[in-house]
């Protein structure tokens, strides 16, 4: 992906006409770009704008007419997100997003950092081997760790207790399959790092520990945080991997939630908008506030 | 191997040793003890969840899998019965086939295809106007919110009543429908494929857009002056010029399709009946609902085999990048 600025910036391939006439007529030859650009803006907007203005419609209305004619009633209410927080188990999943999400997003971009420093400046034998490895784990689809992981932790429960019914299981599967993909990205990024600067550490004595902790930690936070804010989302987002390792509904994070909600309220919308909402709301939060971030991530990236 | 780091990884370490002659040994022998420290938790990490679980799978494959556990030796009794005698996998009897299978190929061939057309004919349009960045913002929004949250969108959009989905009532306005989208075998997977298509077009506008950008003005100027019509500068320059973006797109697109679960599970939990199932989702429900493990096992085995030949692309990609 580019790292200069003009990846926000106006349009690259044009034609600029110096003439007044010229410049009319290409304004005249634009309409059809807008008209088509109009379109595919209503097409990606509307399905979730629909959503948005029915989780705060009345149910009643929701019932009566579609939200297109929501003009015509102009009634709103935030009654389906009080539903759907106390009654329907939102905010206890809302809650339980947050204990799978935090501990299964620090703990890979942790280990993963550590992984990524070793193969990028340490020495040791068979490194570019067991890099590929990794290269080639990234691929690895998680339903192969199903069955199996499922056992092992039935099979240590005499020792550590049942784990089956706590985050621990899936902590640990979201952290084991976002490896390979973390070292992969943060192992590119930690190359590109001065070598002068590293030496020159080691040659004033610092520690391989130190090394990590006080310089390539500090100067790679942009692709650590960038790292960390797509495994965040991924956990977030996740369905899958909860229906498998979470085993106790209580602990059921809110995709699983909606989707239970569907099975038994198919077409109760209020409920289903409000609680998809829910869901949407803090990656919705992170991709307005952060996406600067990772503009100047990247800018910072190619500055360096 | 023949394999040389793009960076200068190899070398801190020597200059290291020659700065610190007398401790040249130790030195060795710590770096050892370094990477050991550094690499422990992902090593230990990978191999219980990621290495020994696949062969594990793999084994449990060729088993009947009560339970999960390895109760009855059945060599490749799974496979022969997926393949040959279970028409919600593949069914080869009729033409075109059907079953999870042949969905992920309706899938990969419509969902890989028109993602990429649109997200480059988007890409290009939005570099000619001056609000470029906020229709690439609106397209890419879906990419940012779960599977789930899509899936119920697209459910609302699709409800087969004119007074609750959108497109029945647009349709309803030209006297047409209202069609069961979700609830018809013969619309429900082009449905499912529209949407996720839906959600991934953002994904490739953002990529292609960069690559559109990294082609010098100067080129499409030049082509422009010799009399060159924006259709032709569009196929005869930009898609060759964007060519090597757009396969490592396909294989990212390719991979989702393989992978794909929670869109299907949400929005029509491989239905009506089973018409709508693809592969990852006949592993979960092979797996737990039906408690067929090693059935379950063998589909995970078949999704690890077609991601092999992804996992070669990629590793073939990273030695050649390194080495230039």
């Amino acid at each position: 992906m580019s790292t200069t600025p003009d990846v926000l910036a106006g349009p690259a391939i044009q034609a600029r006409p110096t003439t007044l006439s010229g410049r009319i007529l290409q304004s005249l030859n634009k309409t059809p770009i807008h008209i088509m650009l109009g379109i595919v803006a209503v097409i990606w907007l509307a399905p979730t704008i629909g959503l948005l203005v029915t989780s705060f419609r009345p149910q009643a209305d929701i019932q009566a007419t579609g939200w297109w004619q929501t003009l015509g009633t102009l009634r709103f209410t935030a009654d389906n997100y009080a539903s759907v927080l106390n009654s329907q188990g939102m905010l206890r999943s809302f809650v339980n997003n947050l204990i799978i999400s935090i501990p299964s997003t620090l703990l890979p971009v942790t280990i993963a950092s550590l992984a990524a420093f070793a193969f990028s400046w340490i020495r040791f034998p068979l490194r570019d081997t067991m890099f590929l490895v990794i290269v080639g784990l990234m691929m690895v689809p998680a339903q192969v760790a199903f069955i199996p992981v499922l056992q092992l932790f039935q099979a240590v429960a005499p020792i550590t207790g049942n784990l089956l019914t706590g985050f621990v299981p899936i902590w640990l599967a979201h952290t084991a399959f976002a490896l390979p993909f973390g070292i992969f990205l943060l192992r590119n990024f930690f190359i590109t790092l001065p070598k002068d600067l590293i030496e020159a550490a080691r040659i004033d004595g610092a520690s391989t520990i130190g090394i990590f902790r006080t310089i390539v930690v500090p100067l790679s936070v942009p692709a650590i945080a960038a790292y960390g804010i797509f495994q965040f989302l991924w956990v977030w987002n996740d369905l899958l991997m909860a229906l498998v390792f979470v085993q106790n509904a209580s602990n059921n994070p809110m995709t699983r939630q909606i989707s239970s909600l569907l099975g038994q309220y198919g077409s109760e919308w209020h409920l289903l908008a409000a609680s998809a909402f829910l869901l949407m709301v803090v990656p919705l939060i992170v991709f307005f506030s952060l996406q600067r971030f990772f503009v100047q991530g990247l800018l910072a990236g190619s500055v360096k | 191997m023949g394999f040389t780091p793009a960076a200068p990884a190899a070398e801190p370490a020597e200059t290291g040793r020659k700065a610190r002659k007398p401790k040249a040994n130790e030195n060795e022998g710590s770096n050892l003890k370094a990477a050991f420290f550094f690499l422990l938790p992902t090593a230990f990490l990978l191999l219980v969840f990621v290495v020994y679980p696949t062969i594990y799978t793999i084994a449990l494959s060729f088993d009947r899998g009560r339970r999960g556990q390895f109760t009855q030796f059945v060599g490749f009794d799974n496979y022969v019965n997926l393949f040959t005698k279970d028409p919600n996998f593949i069914d080869f009897s009729h033409f075109p086939p059907s079953g999870a299978l042949f969905n992920n190929v309706l899938w990969l061939v419509f969902y890989t295809s028109i993602v990429i057309f649109l997200g480059l004919i988007i890409a290009v349009l939005a570099s000619r106007v001056r609000y470029e960045s906020i229709i690439k913002a609106i397209v890419f929004l879906p990419m940012a919110i779960a599977a789930t949250a899509l899936a119920v969108i697209w459910r609302f959009v699709y409800d087969p009543s004119p007074q609750t989905g959108l497109l029945n009532a647009i349709l309803g306005v030209a006297h047409v429908g209202p069609i069961s989208w979700l609830g018809d075998p013969g619309f429900v997977n082009a449905s499912l494929i529209a949407a996720g298509i839906w959600g991934s077009v953002g994904f490739a506008t953002v990529i292609l857009s960069a690559a559109i950008k990294s082609i010098s003005t100067e080129v499409i100027e030049a082509a422009r002056c010799d009399g060159a019509n924006e259709i032709q500068i569009f196929r005869r320059i930009i898609v060759p010029m964007v060519s090597l973006p757009i396969s490592v797109l396909a294989v990212t697109l390719i991979v989702n399709v393989i992978k794909l679960f929670d869109l299907i599970f949400v929005m029509t939990s491989g239905g009506p009946g089973t018409s709508s199932r693809v592969i990852a989702f006949t592993m979960y429900q092979e797996s737990f609902p039906s408690g067929q493990f090693g059935k379950g096992a063998a589909v995970a085995v078949v999704m690890l085999v077609i991601l092999i030949p992804v996992m070669v692309f990629n590793i073939r990609r990273f030695r050649t990048e390194s080495v230039t």
